[in-house]
């Protein structure tokens, strides 16, 4: 299994912290070798923000996503700069709270669901939309173990948060897997 | 600390940073002493916390010169001392790496190199510093140069950083680069009675028969070091000195000491070289690469082979002392020898001054702030 | 009883370097003077110093000496300190030493209040690169690079490091040898960063070219030119122009440095322990 993974966005949606619980839950937890690397500007907000995560069950030797097999967009910008990178056979997961316009795929699945709006208004808080994110990319995609995932967000979440954080997970999750679902058997 | 994850346990997901920090407190760095700038902060930061619980010593100076040079005076008390910095910062700090070369005081200095000259782009990987970290300060000094690729090499090469600088009482450059420094990966953290770790020789005289750069009694390279603050009442001084430690310019007493350093590197350069050899067994054409360009070599060679080319690849963690015999004999048994570097063509000229004609060395340069890719590998791969 | 001056030097390195008529032994003995008064053991003491005349005057001591690069020398020490508390660190430095290419450490070594001990031999010049001005040289006077006069004006080196935040600042000269000394003994006692500056002369890069070839004439112009603070008070502000005050300048007691680094380190072990 080799599986690379892209999560986009802009600076501020907590794309970074989400690519590391990602890869946390795929390395730590469910004994993958992972590995995260990120790009963003010198604004802590607003700017693009990008995390990779590749894992793998065997040694991964360059470090950088070249075909990612999933893609996770946030933002429209990011939607016109990775939303039509992605490989034969993968997943564009988008959230469409934020992303009006389509990627044009060949041979490539498109999830759209309101991730951000889900935070909002079926979590309460906006700021755990990150985490909801990666609840309905373990749904869509069962790239790493819900259990795993759950393991990597406790432990990287500040303190206090752990309940809401909790309720982000599985509501995305949730919505993850009825999305696949559907899309599955049309 | 980021890494909440894990905390007794020894699988662990962390930046390249991070486990420099880590490995140095393995190694036995009790002091750190730096300067805010990216992208090396993250070392600085893990160390303010991770230090005073074991009784060490954090201190955020108010430049890079001061850094170094209280790095330098903390070792000078028989304390494991690091800093760590980037490019502008490892411009600063030359004067006082000469220093401690010719007061031969141990320390490690950290450049996790991002693209230059001057500010340059300080969020992105480079390899430009390979030159500099030999030759940046002035006049002929010893220097070793050790550059990982991954996060778990960065780990246990800074306690070989630190083991050579003691060893050798010489600065010890260790050269990251913005991608191994930022980049997360899985380590498995040693057990610490797996590691070797390597002290000072101290001196066992009477204080007053200690002559404190004389070292004649042990291998003629590098003589006993006594902690300030025990007896000895020794000089230093970055002037040429004898044996005594105190100013000379006396020529014979100035070359001795001159060629005594610099012997060092000859002396040192067998323990002190570290390469990888993958698929090299059949290799008719080499990759020879180091840090994050020999992640993509990785990838190059093993795509090369699913296309029926014989290559291999030569990945170094040794920059300086040149691996020179070591890169001659490859080149008698290869067709060509191809140097990826995210520079000019900087440790090249080594390869090609080791070959001595006897192959073909072709320069891949990248300088746009990207990481040279497996495919741009691959392609002079198919080239030969 | 005191020892003599000779037991706290290396006499082998002898002779030094230093000039006919040149101050620097003079704050040298004051130094050492100092240091036995205090009864130090010389085990306890470590000397550190910079780039340029006065900065030689380590290799002539029987301490742990370490000479290290131009204007950095307070930074070595602040490694040293740090790591090693309890040894009595002197800074030994010269005015282009220490207010040039080292003020940036000066002010931050008196900010953070490390208990190191400053002692600036000032003579007004770059003695060692034979007579270029310094930012002690005063205005007006003439050097090797001021052919013309010297346009800028000098620091007052106490008021700068005592508004940095030392606890002790003080100054001397080598006409006042006897209170210099106490005043370096004091400085030493002090448990936090402590800065004597010390009026020397350099009759032969500073004095020659300003009409002060014989260093007795600037001993002279150091009797003539310093006064106490209680004689100052006296003075009319036209009477104190070109005078400069000696003695204690400023004093405060605040947390020092290594002693406030202590308790990060109990702080950081408990934590430690409550997470075992």
């Amino acid at each position: 299994m080799y599986k690379e993974i892209r999560l986009s966005g802009t600076g501020g949606q907590g794309l970074i912290l989400a690519g590391i619980i990602l890869a946390e839950a795929a390395g730590v937890y469910d004994g993958y070798n992972v590995i995260q690397t990120q790009s963003y500007g010198p604004e802590a907000r607003g700017g693009a923000s990008r995390a990779e995560v590749i894992i793998s069950d065997s040694v991964i030797d360059y470090p950088k996503v070249t075909s990612p097999d999933i893609v996770l967009i946030m933002s429209e910008q990011a939607c016109d700069k990775y939303g039509n990178q992605v490989k034969t056979g993968g997943i564009v997961l988008l959230d469409d709270t934020n992303v009006d316009s389509r990627p044009v795929l060949d041979g490539a699945s498109i999830i759209a669901l309101p991730i951000t709006e889900i935070a909002r208004h079926d979590v309460g808080r906006q700021v755990v939309a990150n985490v909801v994110a990666l609840g309905a990319l373990v749904g869509v995609s069962k790239v790493v173990t819900p259990e795993a995932l759950e393991k990597a967000v406790l432990s990287r979440v500040p303190k206090g948060t752990e309940d809401l954080n909790m309720k982000a997970f599985h509501m995305g999750l949730e919505r993850g897997r009825r999305a696949m679902t559907e899309h599955e058997t049309p | 600390m980021q890494n909440k994850a894990g905390i007794g346990t020894r699988t662990k997901l962390m930046q390249g940073n991070e486990a420099c920090a880590l490995g140095a407190i393995a190694a036995g760095v009790r002091f750190f002493a730096g300067y805010p700038i990216t992208p090396s902060t993250e070392i600085a930061e893990d160390l303010s916390a991770l230090l005073p619980r074991v009784g060490g010593k954090f201190i955020q100076m108010e430049d890079e010169i001061a850094s170094i040079s209280a790095v330098i005076g903390a070792s000078l008390t028989g304390t494991k001392s690091l800093t760590a910095t980037s490019g502008p910062g490892f411009s600063l700090k030359q004067e006082s790496i000469g220093f401690a070369a010719i007061a031969e005081i141990p320390c490690v200095i950290v450049n996790v190199m991002r693209v230059g000259p001057s500010t340059g782009v300080p969020t992105a990987p480079s390899q430009a510093d390979v030159m500099q970290a030999r030759w940046g300060t002035h006049g002929d000094h010893p220097v070793v140069v050790l550059c990982p690729s991954s996060v778990a090499e960065t780990y246990t090469l800074i306690i070989e950083a630190f083991n050579i600088s003691e060893k050798w009482r010489i600065p010890v450059v260790f050269l990251m680069d913005e991608g191994i420094g930022h980049m997360r990966e899985k380590i498995e953290i040693p057990n610490s009675d797996e590691l070797k770790i390597i002290d000072r020789v101290r001196p066992v005289c009477n204080p007053n028969d200690y002559l404190p750069f004389d070292a004649d009694k042990g291998d003629g390279t590098v003589p006993p070091m006594a902690d300030f603050g025990t007896g000895y009442r020794y000089h230093l001084t970055g002037l040429t000195h004898d044996k005594t430690g105190f100013p000379t310019t006396q020529r014979p007493e100035v070359d001795a000491l001159i060629r005594r350093l610099n012997s060092k590197m000859d002396k040192a350069k067998q323990e002190v070289t570290f390469i990888d050899e993958v698929l090299m067994d059949d290799a008719d054409i080499v990759v020879f690469a180091y840090g994050i360009s020999a992640r993509a070599g990785a990838r190059a060679v093993r795509e090369a082979r699913e296309s029926g080319i014989s290559a291999g690849l030569l990945k170094t963690k040794t920059l300086w002392p040149f691996p020179d015999e070591y890169v001659e004999e490859i080149a008698s048994q290869v067709k060509a020898i191809i140097v990826p570097e995210m520079n000019m063509g900087q440790l090249v000229l080594e390869v090609e001054r080791a070959v001595k004609g006897r192959t073909k060395v072709i320069s891949l340069t990248r300088v746009d702030a990207e990481p040279i890719s497996p495919d741009e590998i691959l392609s002079a791969l198919k080239g030969v | 009883m005191a020892k003599p001056i000779t037991y706290y030097l290396r006499t082998d390195k002898m002779p030094h370097i230093w000039c006919e008529g040149c101050g620097h032994g003079i704050v040298l003995s004051a130094v050492l003077r100092a240091v036995d008064s205090l009864g130090l053991d010389k085990d306890d003491v470590c000397v550190v110093s910079g780039i340029g005349c006065a900065s030689r005057a380590p290799g002539y001591l029987d301490f742990d000496t370490l000479h290290t690069t131009h204007g950095r020398a307070l930074a070595f020490a602040t490694g040293i300190k740090t790591m090693k508390p309890n040894l009595n660190v002197l800074v030994l430095t010269g005015d282009g030493d220490l207010a040039a290419i080292g003020g940036n450490h000066l002010i931050h070594a008196a900010r953070r209040n490390i208990n190191l001990t400053t002692i600036c031999f000032n003579n007004s010049i770059y003695g060692m690169t034979s007579g270029q001005y310094s930012p002690m040289t005063p205005t007006g006077k003439m050097a090797t690079t001021a052919p013309y006069g010297h346009i800028e004006e000098p620091f007052d080196l106490c008021e700068l490091v005592f508004s940095a935040g030392a606890s002790f600042v003080a100054r001397g000269t080598c006409y006042h040898a006897n209170p210099l000394s106490k005043l370096i003994a004091k400085a030493i006692a002090v448990n936090g960063f402590s800065f004597v500056e010390a009026i020397s002369q350099c009759p032969t890069y500073y004095g020659r070219r300003n009409k002060m070839r014989d260093a007795l004439v600037m001993l002279d112009w150091q009797k003539e030119h310093a006064v106490t603070k209680r004689a100052a008070s006296r003075l009319s502000p036209e009477e104190l122009k070109d005078k400069f005050i000696i003695g204690e300048l400023g004093t405060r007691t605040r947390p020092e440095y290594t002693e406030r680094y202590e308790s990060i380190i109990k702080a950081a072990t408990k934590e430690t322990d409550d997470n075992v």
